[in-house]
């Protein structure tokens, strides 16, 4: 008898059709269920992705490009003018970045930011009969080691071995394999510049990023600049972040004032990340789906209800209930519904969650952008909250309609009605 | 100047609209006074139950008003309606009209917890005494398909009386009564007019029962031809 009026005879009215309102309080809990499975799972897989990718390639990289192609001094000379340059030739100049140890000096007084200088450039590997095309990234060892976690990935050999051996190359796992190489091996390396240079492999990796395992490959920063014929250059700053959700804006103010493109880790994968989006939008509308046909479970049993009580609506405003009252008695019907069915939801959602976590599966290895053995998944309350706000918010909807009907019955039809 | 009458129909009309509109009453002056008894009489179709409804504030009228306690009813929405209803009368109707759920005590405390004028324990001690007036006082737990007819109505009855009403409105409350249970019915009306002031507006055709109230008013076609 502690129960408020309201709620004692929303609640009795649910219970005299126990069957009905287990299905709706079903349809609501497998809607809030569904969606915390779905989003442990989506959810997951992006921040593990996200993760890697943060973990493997710098935060923001530094490049010898830029946005806008450079201004014709024409253009520069008469700006208000309607100057138009047609064929255009390119000046052959030494590509690379400027003054690039510089800019390097200058972002080290950045407070949590770690810098490494490196040339990058395609080359042409040669084992034997095989020859593979990679990106061959010239770097500082001890630097490279701090902006990178690739060397907790390492699966033979060290980054640092390459200090020892000036000929030394690390290389991803995938790639040795295509090439049929292992620690050790001597390959040939070809730059475009036409030089051709003699590498021992030193050291393999396996980030799961199948960018870096099947086409990329270190190598000391000097012996890289040697192959491409490009002496003392660079062509790429990368950064590490304290804070890696600045990398946006600090990218933004560095490509502001040293003019050369800086792309945040966000930016790079931003075709990946858009992906997320619309993933994420295809998980929200299945949800939505079941919940709107959760919602006419519920619309259909409070109809039911109101059409079955209406003596029971004309005695309680005989009695002195106003349209208010009913309205609300059978609002809290609906309501009822979508938070119990959202407890039952968080059941079924945790249920689903453990599930998942037990499944272990093969890919076969090496295929997909990342490789994993299991589904990554993430637990937030978040996803119970927003759950639970489905079940309510779509129960309150299908409620509203049959509740303001009550609301309005008059009692004098069914009391004439009856008698 | 005497105080105003508990209860006051001026020009009350009601007419249900319609492709034929047809007039349940017309014209209606009434008075009825603080603990007075009084039986709407009248053959079928007379509109005894649409007056009624009407001095019971469950309907409004076409034209005219009711004042109730000095007040005039028109000019109050919905929510003071039902507020008045629920503070100030009670109804019976033909039909036990219990909720099937809900045990004859909780039937008796829903006016009471709805009013919310009393602690929770002093509403149930109510509800007790008022079932026990009326000789239920063993069935109080039970629900209504486990009471008789006669049973039921009393449940009723106790229930109009939940929150000391002032006026109670029974519509036919004998009709689905043997004699003995109906006079049982009466006599708690005649007792209740008689003890606590509460008026009573019975409508009835049962001529033997009419006989027994203070005042008889007939209606015929709507329009009172006697006992106004």
């Amino acid at each position: 008898m502690a129960l408020p009026l309201h709620v004692d005879v929303a609640l009795t009215h649910l219970m005299g059709r126990k069957r009905q309102t287990l299905v709706s309080v079903t349809g609501a809990a497998l809607g809030v269920g569904f969606f915390i499975a779905m989003a442990a799972l989506m959810q997951g897989f992006q921040a593990f992705f996200i993760a890697t990718v943060v973990d493997v390639a710098p935060h923001i990289t530094i490049s010898d490009e830029f946005r806008e192609p450079a201004r014709q001094p024409a253009v520069a000379a008469f700006p208000d003018g309607a100057v138009a340059v047609r064929g255009v030739k390119p000046q052959d100049e030494r590509r690379g970045i400027k003054r690039g140890f510089a800019i390097i000096d200058a972002l080290e007084e950045m407070p949590g930011v770690l810098v490494a200088p490196s040339l990058q450039g395609q080359v042409f590997l040669r084992y034997g009969a095989t020859e593979r095309n990679a990106a061959l990234v010239g770097i500082d060892p001890r630097r490279e080691l701090a902006i990178t976690r690739l060397e907790k990935d390492m699966v033979a050999g060290s980054l640092l071995d390459l200090e020892t051996r000036p000929d030394g190359v690390v290389m991803g796992v995938a790639l040795a394999k295509r090439l049929g190489a292992a620690t050790g091996d001597r390959l040939t390396a070809i730059s475009p510049a036409g030089v051709l240079r003699r590498v021992t492999v030193v050291g393999l990796y396996r980030t799961g990023v199948t960018a870096f395992d099947d086409g990329m490959a270190f190598m000391l920063l000097k012996q890289a600049q040697i192959l491409q014929d490009r002496a003392n250059v660079i062509n790429r700053i990368r950064l590490r972040l304290d804070d890696v959700d600045s990398a946006r804006s600090i990218a933004a103010r560095i490509e502001a004032r040293f003019a050369y493109k800086a792309e945040s880790w966000q930016e790079a994968n931003e075709g990946i990340f858009n992906a997320f989006v619309i993933q994420n939008a295809i998980m929200y509308s299945t949800v939505g789906a079941i919940m709107v046909v959760a919602a006419f479970g519920i619309f259909n049993i409070i109809s039911t209800v109101v059409f079955e009580k209406g003596r029971d609506i004309a005695i309680l405003k005989s009695l002195g209930f106003a349209e208010a009252d009913i309205r609300r008695i059978f609002l809290i019907e609906g309501v009822l519904v979508g938070v119990v069915g959202a407890l039952l939801g968080w059941a079924i959602g945790y249920a689903l969650v453990a599930a998942l976590a037990s499944v272990r599966f093969d890919l076969g290895g090496g295929q997909g952008a990342i490789q994993n053995d299991r589904f990554y998944l993430a637990y937030s309350i978040t996803h119970y909250l927003i759950g639970a706000a489905f079940s309510i918010t779509a129960a309150s909807f299908a409620a509203w309609l049959p509740a303001r009907r009550a609301a309005r019955l008059n009692p004098v039809e069914i009391i004439r009605g009856a008698a | 100047m005497n105080a105003p009458p508990l209860v006051q129909a001026k020009g009350l009309t009601r007419v249900l609209p319609g492709v034929v509109p047809v007039t349940l009453v017309r014209d209606v002056d009434l008075s009825i006074a603080a603990g007075e008894f009084v039986a709407i009489t009248g053959p079928s179709g007379s509109g005894k139950s649409s007056l009624l409804y009407l001095l019971g504030l469950l309907d409004r009228p076409t034209a005219g008003s009711v004042w109730l306690e000095g007040r005039d009813t028109a000019e109050l929405d919905a929510a003071e309606l039902a507020y008045l209803r629920l503070a100030r009368l009670g109804f019976v109707f033909q039909f036990h009209f219990l909720l099937p759920e809900f045990t004859a005590l909780g039937n008796v405390l829903i006016p009471m917890r709805k009013l919310a004028a009393l602690p929770e324990r002093a509403m149930r001690a109510r509800a007790l005494e008022l079932l026990d007036r009326l000789g239920l006082a063993d069935q109080a737990g039970k629900r209504p398909d486990q009471l008789s007819g006669g049973q039921r109505q009393r449940v009723a009855i106790a229930r109009a009386l939940a929150n000391g009403p002032r006026l109670i409105l029974a519509d036919e409350p004998t009709g689905n009564l043997d004699t003995r249970n109906a006079q049982g019915v009466f006599d708690i009306f005649a007792s209740l007019a008689r003890e606590s002031g509460t008026a009573v507006v019975t409508v009835t055709h049962d001529e033997h029962l009419a006989a027994q109230t203070h005042r008889r008013v007939v209606l015929v076609d709507g329009r009172v031809v006697d006992g106004a």
